[in-house]
């Protein structure tokens, strides 16, 4: 009975770890899947509104001069100024960041995520829970450039079609 | 064709055929074996809890090579932002459901059939069959049964086990931050690859249990015998593996 027991208490200890291990690869992992989250992240909430985000996601670093001081926590539009709405989450340890500091979005490496970039202002108020950043820089789409780039080549080959001779 | 060819390609065919009627009556059995749910716990502890330790070690160390190895490759190209999800789809997709299928084989098909092959050489099999005892509905189909549930089990056990390696290496050690590993993995994996790590390894713990079980209950009944079968039950399983991982891959793609 004994033996029979631990067995079973064995077996099952197994099974539900299988099950959590499952429950975790198809629900935490893909971002088309339920999400829970336990530990309440510290630090005071601060929201900026971007003209547009690129591929900014959820759980993006915030930095201020590349040091890492929080995280994106919650990604929305806002249907009243028809921008995107990012809530940050600063750590507590970096209280004092000028209340008129800027916001823009950029990306790390090649292929790298975004994340969000604060350079300091010179206010002698700072962030504080709740509080807004103003000024706002968005992300660079790279096709955009790339059309730009295009569309700006266009016209000056239109220009400069035949006396391309005379100006060099 | 060489004498020997000829008789290796008959050998050959005659073990399909017998593991495939195997298999059939194995399937007959299934039903009533789930009606002793008890001798199918006590092989999920056997096969499954038991392999528990090799498996998340493996994949420990495996997440870890991992995060190592793409670190190094994606650093090349300034993107070791993408380490989530090269490590994420890579252990999802292919190393968690091969390995530990390997390992399984490895662990608990080996022993299936050397403990089965240890029955049919001391005629416990012959004497269940005179009791009227059938011997696959109470000895193969719950080992097989066992097998089939265990596996999927301890390949998830594996990728999350591995996930976290590799993110011990990459965010700990190699300075990849933490959200970015975590929010890279997530945009890049959808529900798709989660259900083709999980029929792959589904089919796995089919074929590899079926080999074993398999090559015990057909093993000749000496101590070379039970040598020889268990040596093959490991080679057979895992040639069918990566075979079949091929396969699936292709029809998932």
């Amino acid at each position: 009975m004994r033996a029979n027991r631990s067995l079973e208490i064995g077996t099952g200890l197994f099974v539900l770890l299988g099950f959590a291990a499952l429950l975790f690869l198809s629900m935490q992992l893909p971002a088309n899947g339920l999400k829970f989250s336990f530990k309440k992240p510290a630090g005071y909430a601060v929201t900026a509104q971007f003209d547009n985000i690129g591929d900014l996601k959820v759980g993006a670093p915030v930095r201020m001069a590349g040091v890492r001081i929080g995280q994106v926590t919650r990604i929305d539009f806002d249907t009243n100024t028809e921008r995107a709405k990012v809530w940050l989450r600063i750590d507590p340890r970096f209280n004092q960041i000028p209340a008129d500091s800027s916001a823009a979005i950029d990306t790390e490496g090649l292929l790298g995520g975004q994340y969000i970039a604060i350079s300091p202002g010179a206010m002698p108020t700072y962030l504080s829970n709740g509080s807004r950043i103003l000024e706002t820089q968005s992300a660079l789409v790279l096709e955009n450039l790339i059309n730009k780039f295009f569309a700006t080549e266009a016209n000056k080959s239109h220009g400069s079609g035949d006396d391309a001779k005379e100006s060099k | 064709m060489s004498n020997g060819a000829r008789v290796g390609v008959l050998e050959l065919v005659r073990k399909s055929g017998e593991t495939g009627i195997f298999f059939v009556r194995l399937l007959a059995a299934c039903g009533p074996a789930l009606g002793r749910p008890r001798l199918i716990i006590a092989q999920i502890y056997n096969a499954g809890a038991r392999s528990l330790i090799i498996i998340m070690l493996s994949g420990l160390f495996t997440g870890m090579v991992l995060g190592l190895q793409f670190y190094d490759v994606l650093n090349r190209f300034g993107a070791t932002e993408a380490l989530g999800t090269a490590v994420a789809l890579a252990l999802l997709k292919e190393l968690g459901p091969v390995l530990t299928a390997l390992l399984f084989a490895g662990r608990a098909g080996t022993a299936l059939t050397s403990e089965i092959g240890l029955m049919r050489a001391t005629d416990q099999l012959t004497a269940m069959d005179v009791m009227a005892v059938d011997p696959i509905r109470h000895v193969a189909a719950p080992r097989f049964l066992g097998g089939l549930i265990a596996v999927p089990l301890l390949t998830a056990i594996f990728t999350v086990v591995g996930l976290f390696g590799a993110q011990l290496i990459g965010v700990q050690f190699l300075g990849v931050d933490h959200g970015i590993f975590w929010s890279q993995a997530q945009s890049a994996v959808a529900l798709k690859d989660v259900t083709e790590g999980v029929v792959k390894s589904v089919v796995f713990g089919a074929v590899v249990s079926l080999i074993a079980v398999n090559e015990g209950y057909h093993s000749e009944p000496t101590a070379e015998g039970i040598g020889r079968a268990t040596t093959r039950t490991v080679v057979a399983s895992s040639v069918m593996i990566l075979l079949l991982d091929y396969v699936l891959t292709a029809v998932f793609l």
